[in-house]
């Protein structure tokens, strides 16, 4: 009997790259959910126009690299990019900001650096910084979270579909009645008054630990990055790595002066810091690859979201904080290599 | 995502693979019926092919020597059965490059009848050390374990070291495969007895028999035979069941918390691992004069309809094995000769069962495994390398062919195991590319070796060629000398007179 022959191992791999990618946009469903719940529809509008462009893009781009485009629309990375980039993004965003952000995530980030894979930038953190630099004034309306005893107006589907649209505003609404400063933005202007964090906290913007509504998409978002970790998708080294880099430093800087400085809480629940730790610093390909190189590599995310936060101009730090790290992957990567096992162990760290 | 999930060990990485073992552990060992013809490939073991001491047509029988070990490292093959040589030629054999070898197939006369032994064995407690090598080495006895290495001259390696402990290797880790635990289940007194063969050839009183978790009858086995033999120099130990932790340096590793150094091997951390089959083959050999003429060997996957193990003579082709295992089912596609992690597959059942053939693993057609798609450096693959390399930047070089960082990154360290394949997301042929990374090398270092020959060659002409010269320049000058001193007068005679006419020849 003749047979075919095949090159070991002959068991089929029980993952893929779609698999894993789709359990990613499963895992974001319950911060979407809290998302929408406090601070409106915007987030899908946001959503979708970004995967829009972001398929479209890659669509462009592999036709012109001469592949086949369904290779890469078949592994869902540019959806992943998409949400995370919608993420990042106020609810109300006109539709050529999110575009402009989603095409210079996939077009300039992903498909001019070779492709998944090869890209030294987290795409959806590259598009962002693009439009903070393209359309800064964009970026600072973000409406207020839905919490019941605060005065403003909650947006309509419509008002929110209009604004994302057209960029504007019904006649009978300004931005002062829907928006308000972040928490973040709170406390930065804050400390600029010359007000201390439990004067700040008295805000009824401010919750227990973070910005109201804020702690509540963080303990969803969590919730899809434990699952993620218990799925074994992602691992726990970044995730914890970066709020370590993050918690460690702003601890010991409430502790010495709590009137001049933000709690560790109030730094993990506001602002982007559990998506981060969670979702865009453990993307892959932008991220070191030893366990060591990890740790290393989440930790200087955390430390930089930190500094930002507390010495730079900016109200958050999450986008360059994780592009900064991008950079550092190579350097990081060849310093903890580690020691492979029947090789003599080195004195002090093992770089190679 | 119905797949299984595989997770780490406490080794470095590896994986828990399922097992797969139920399906040819539920009944005892079946004897293969003798075959009409024998098939015996001159190289069944590690180092250089044996040489045929049997000419075509001559009768031979059972046990008797057919090919004596030729070289450093060699084993001598053996008659399975008694029969006629009808010829010796090239035929389909598994192995890596190439498809078929040479072999002495034997036609076989059916009566089974055995060599005759001179007298009685002595028992091998009276030979030294050495003796028992040589003996060892005249059974054929090769590793049993896939590796075929052969024992005697591990054996020689070994005692040039101090050593500590014998590893007798029942550690089964590739899935499917069961030939040890079932041995181990029928046999047990023979693997023990063996261990004793080995510990008196190595000169040491320490040997670990190792098993994995999973085989409690395995272990009730060998634990009942340890209480009947009560020998204190044999100690059972369980190892946990995780992939791979059978292979030599792993095992080692896992029971001694000792690392086989990169490049050197376990006797250098004063250990020596035999599988618990070639200790049976030793035993049997030393003590019953059987020489390695026939093994256990697991018949399974959806492709065959009865999995089992066997006991086969070598030689007895593939085909006929099967057939004792029901034969195959309409799913049959694919036919690996070892486990599916390390197994080699092959292109029909003609193949011969040789001394490495630990498994037979007939398989439905592969489940499309899906594109190869660029790496996303997730880092699993690291996660999972038993010698924690970095096998996606492996992957790099070896794509861009950069030797110099293969050799960095450990190309040389990497055993195979597969480990880095099953866990890729972009469904990488990590392991197979990393075999072909390793033959590029290798030719290139033959490359290089035969380049530096040449040049010693062209060096060593040069420096001939400048000897002979000057040999004969002094040769000249001494008949000259000679030729002065013999006839000094009549000679001088002459220089006179050339000295004399020539300056007038020089102002023509």
């Amino acid at each position: 009997m003749e047979f075919e022959r095949r090159e070991a191992p002959f068991v089929t791999p029980p993952t893929d790259v779609a698999a894993i990618m789709q359990q990613v946009l499963l895992a974001l469903v319950p911060a979407t959910l809290a998302y929408v719940w406090y601070f409106g529809v915007g987030l899908l509008f946001n959503i979708a126009i970004a995967a829009l462009f972001c398929l479209l893009g890659e669509a462009v781009m592999m036709r012109l690299r001469g592949r086949p485009v369904e290779d890469a629309w078949s592994d869902y990375s540019a959806l992943v990019t998409a949400v995370l980039l919608a993420f990042a993004l106020p609810s109300l965003t006109p539709w050529w900001v999110t575009a402009t952000g989603a095409l210079f995530a996939i077009v300039v980030a992903k498909h001019l650096y070779g492709g998944i894979g090869f890209n030294i930038f987290n795409p959806a953190m590259a598009g962002y910084v693009a439009v903070m630099a393209a359309f800064p004034m964009y970026l600072n309306i973000w409406t207020a979270p839905r919490m019941g005893d605060m005065d403003y107006h909650v947006m309509t589907f419509y008002e929110t579909a209009r604004y994302a649209l057209t960029g504007t505003l019904p006649d009978y609404l300004d931005f002062d009645a829907i928006s308000r400063a972040t928490p973040l933005d709170l406390v930065k202007a804050g400390f600029n008054n010359m007000r201390t964090f439990g004067e700040i906290q008295t805000n009824p913007m401010i919750g227990d630990f973070g910005g109201r509504g804020w702690e509540w998409i963080g303990n969803f978002t969590a919730i899809g990055g434990a699952w993620l970790m218990l799925r074994k998708v992602i691992r726990w080294h970044i995730p914890t790595a970066v709020l370590a880099g993050l918690l460690l430093p702003a601890g010991i800087m409430y502790l010495v002066d709590p009137g001049q400085n933000a709690s560790p809480g109030f730094h993990l629940f506001s602002g982007g810091a559990i998506l981060c730790a969670f979702f865009i610093a453990t993307d892959p390909v932008s991220a070191a690859t030893s366990v060591r190189g990890r740790l290393v590599y989440g930790f200087g995310i955390g430390l930089l979201i930190y500094a930002i936060r507390r010495w730079g101009s900016y109200a958050d730090g999450v986008a360059f904080a994780v592009l900064l790290m991008n950079l550092a992957v190579p350097a990081i990567d060849a310093l903890t290599k580690p020691r492979i096992v029947g090789h003599p162990r080195r004195q002090g760290s093992g770089s190679g | 995502m119905s797949a299984p999930t595989y997770d780490l060990g406490k080794l470095h990485g590896g994986l828990r693979l399922p097992s797969e073992k139920e399906k040819s552990t539920a009944q005892a060992i079946r004897e293969v019926p003798l075959p009409a013809q024998l098939v015996l490939p001159l190289a069944q073991h590690a180092g250089e092919p044996a040489q045929p001491v049997v000419g075509i047509g001559e009768r031979v029988l059972k046990g008797q020597l057919i090919a004596d070990s030729d070289g450093v490292i060699s084993a001598p093959v053996h008659a399975s059965s008694s029969g006629r040589v009808v010829a010796i030629e090239p035929w389909p054999v598994s192995r890596r490059r190439g498809d078929k070898a040479p072999c002495i197939v034997i036609e076989c006369d059916g009566e089974d009848r055995a060599v005759e032994r001179a007298g009685d064995l002595p028992p091998y407690t009276e030979l030294a050390p050495e003796d028992l090598q040589l003996l060892i080495l005249q059974g054929g006895i090769v590793g049993l374990g896939g590796a075929v290495f052969p024992t005697a001259q591990k054996l020689m390696q070994a005692v040039t070291a101090p050593l500590d402990h014998l590893i007798l290797n029942g550690v089964e880790c590739e899935p499917y495969i069961s030939c040890d635990d079932m041995l181990m289940r029928e046999y047990a007194m023979d693997v023990l007895r063996g261990g004793q063969v080995l510990m008196h050839a190595l000169g040491i009183d320490s040997c670990y028999v190792v098993l994995e978790s999973d085989k409690p009858e395995a272990l009730r086995a060998i634990g009942e035979a340890l209480a009947a033999l009560d020998d204190e120099r044999l100690v059972l130990k369980q190892v946990p069941t995780i992939y791979p932790s059978g292979g030599e340096d792993q095992l080692v590793q896992l029971v001694t918390n000792r690392e086989v150094p990169s490049g050197g091997l376990p006797s250098d951390v004063g250990c020596v691992v035999q599988n618990v089959g070639t200790a049976a083959a030793a035993h049997r050999w030393v003590n019953h004069g059987e020489p390695l003429i026939s093994r256990v060997t697991t018949v399974t996957g959806d492709g065959v309809a009865d999995p089992c193990n066997v006991l086969a003579r070598i030689g007895t082709t593939l085909a006929d094995v099967v057939a004792v295992a029901g034969g195959y089912t309409e799913r049959a596609a694919t036919m690996v000769i070892g486990g599916p992690m390390c197994g080699k597959s092959v292109s029909n059942d003609r193949v011969p069962l040789v001394k490495a053939t630990n498994c037979v693993l007939v398989m439905s057609a592969a489940p499309a495994n899906g594109r190869e798609m660029p790496c996303i450096r997730c880092g699993e693959c690291a996660a999972v390398c038993p010698v924690q390399l970095l096998p996606q930047q492996l992957f790099w070089h070896a794509c861009a062919d950069n030797e110099i960082k293969l050799r960095e990154y450990g190309l040389t360290d990497c055993i195979e195991c597969g480990c880095c394949d099953l866990v890729c997301p972009s469904h990488i042929p990590l392991t197979a590319d990393f075999r072909k990374a390793k033959g590029r090398m290798r030719e290139l270092a033959d490359e290089k070796a035969r380049a530096e020959r040449a040049r010693q060659r062209f060096e060593e002409r040069n420096a001939r060629l400048r000897r002979e010269k000057l040999e004969r320049e002094q040769e000249l000058a001494a008949q000259k000398r000679e030729a002065l001193e013999s006839a000094p007068e009549a000679i001088q005679d002459m220089l006179r007179r050339a000295q004399q006419q020539k300056p007038d020849g020089e102002d023509d």
